[in-house]
């Protein structure tokens, strides 16, 4: 299983090193999304950096659905997901390296969302390590539960529409555990620690984890 | 020895209709059997069927000793496929598919060079994105993928389409030597007198049933015939 998702993610991420479609089409999205709520705060810099961590993980959250769509799109033309099915490869290894590429991305546009924050937000980062444990945990959330129902929207002929419909509900979780961890490391919420909150996402990332690992081989043969 | 496939009043529906309405087919191991017949006739359903792609919705069937309705996913890893779609990846080199698809499937790399080089796919083109190729060579990449895989069970959906004589003769190579390796060959094609050399029998399908079965005779001397010939045509038969 192990080998297989080394092999599925370095495909992944090699794909995605040539095509630069993450890189060139979700991360400007995702720091128009920045700007653009920069604009509607207004220039008083109190409600931005309040508003900071929310909007940080509304716009992962929006870029996930972009990075996932990705993902099972290079599976689509050519036939390359029939190419999949007879590879020989574990299902869960399958599932496990989409997740991981799809993480890779995601750490990747984080880092520049976090440098934005701090720009136009003047946003301060009290505790580095919380900001790092609670952005991975939501990441790892984000792309186990995302290549999840992109696996189950792949095979229909209304997966782009689809995706985001079964997924940002589920994600929601990780919206508001993602923000309250945020909101403590950023010191915008001096009375609470985010403790609670970054065991909340790493329950979530162990549950979609666990979940895909089991189940994304009856769903490929599903869908 | 157990039959490489056999159908029983096969029915695979996809959709509103059935593409196969009943089929009886035994192939035997290191058999190559022609699949011939109209479009729609069935042809690409029952080379997915047996693939273990499409389900097995009435009669029964066993592929490799794999009943095609419990085990498709066991299936799978033992047959190689070459469709319609090349099944690659626009974005990764020629070199890259194939090492991808061979590492998948557990297969080793030491050979690569030389299954590149025989299918002239070696030097710069290697190193090219699959996506910049043309169909023809892009059918040889696809090709590639089954030389690296040596599945038991080869399932050639019209794989002359797009192929030079040159290709075309490596691919009558190539069907001679896995069959003599003990592999099977299930070829759909339109072609006849690019598919009918390399065949010991044709079976001729019509709406989703077998409506004919016909022995072609000695198929060694005859696809051996057939590479010579497809070679004096194309003279420049790279073989590695």
């Amino acid at each position: 299983m192990w080998r297989d998702t080394v092999l599925v993610a370095g495909k992944d991420l090699r794909i995605e090193l040539r095509s630069r479609v993450v890189m060139h089409q979700v991360v400007p999205v995702a720091v128009m999304v920045l700007v653009l709520f920069a604009f509607a705060l207004g220039p008083d810099r109190a409600p931005m950096a309040h508003a900071a961590p929310g909007l940080f993980w509304v716009a992962v959250l929006f870029a996930s659905v972009l990075a996932v769509q990705r993902s099972f799109a290079v599976e689509a033309p050519d036939g390359a997901r029939d190419g999949l099915r007879l590879s020989g490869l574990d299902p869960a290894g399958v599932f496990l390296g989409k997740s991981a590429a799809v993480a890779v991305q995601m750490v990747v546009l984080e880092v520049v969302l976090t440098a934005g924050i701090v720009v136009l937000y003047g946003s301060h980062i009290r505790s580095y390590a919380s900001i790092v444990v609670a952005g991975l945990a939501g990441t790892a959330g984000l792309a186990a539960a995302g290549t999840l129902y992109g696996a189950l929207a792949a095979g229909l002929r209304v997966r782009e529409t689809l995706l985001p419909f079964l997924f940002l509900p589920v994600a929601a979780p990780v919206l508001l555990a993602g923000t309250r961890a945020w909101q403590a490391a950023l010191g915008i919420d001096s009375g609470s620690t985010g403790d609670p909150w970054v065991r909340l996402l790493l329950v979530f990332a162990a549950v979609y984890l666990a979940l895909g690992v089991v189940i994304f081989g009856p769903l490929q043969e599903a869908s | 020895m157990a039959p490489a496939v056999l159908l029983t009043t096969a029915v695979c529906v996809t959709g509103r209709f059935p593409a196969l309405a009943g089929v009886d087919l035994a192939v035997a191991q290191g058999e190559v059997v022609v699949l011939e017949g109209p479009n729609g006739a069935g042809k690409t359903s029952l080379l997915r069927l047996c693939a273990g792609l499409l389900p097995l919705t009435g009669g029964e069937g066993t592929v490799l000793g794999c009943d095609l309705r419990r085990d498709a996913p066991a299936l799978r890893r033992r047959v190689g496929m070459l469709g319609h779609a090349a099944a690659l990846y626009d974005d990764l080199t020629v070199a890259e598919n194939v090492r991808f698809s061979a590492k998948a499937a557990g297969a080793s790399v030491s050979n690569l060079d030389a299954v590149l080089d025989r299918l002239e796919l070696g030097g710069r083109v290697r190193r090219t994105p699959v996506g910049r190729l043309s169909a023809g060579q892009r059918r040889r990449v696809a090709l590639a993928l089954l030389v690296m895989r040596r599945p038991e069970l080869w399932l050639l959906d019209e794989p002359h389409a797009g192929l030079d004589a040159g290709a075309r003769a490596v691919l009558g190579e190539l069907v001679s030597e896995v069959v003599g390796e003990g592999a099977t060959v299930l070829l759909a094609s339109h072609e006849p007198e690019a598919s009918v050399p390399l065949a010991d029998r044709v079976v001729s399908l019509v709406g989703g049933r077998v409506v004919g079965v016909r022995d072609v005779g000695a198929g060694v001397a005859r696809r051996s015939g057939a590479v010579d010939a497809l070679r004096s045509v194309s003279g420049s038969v790279h073989v590695a």
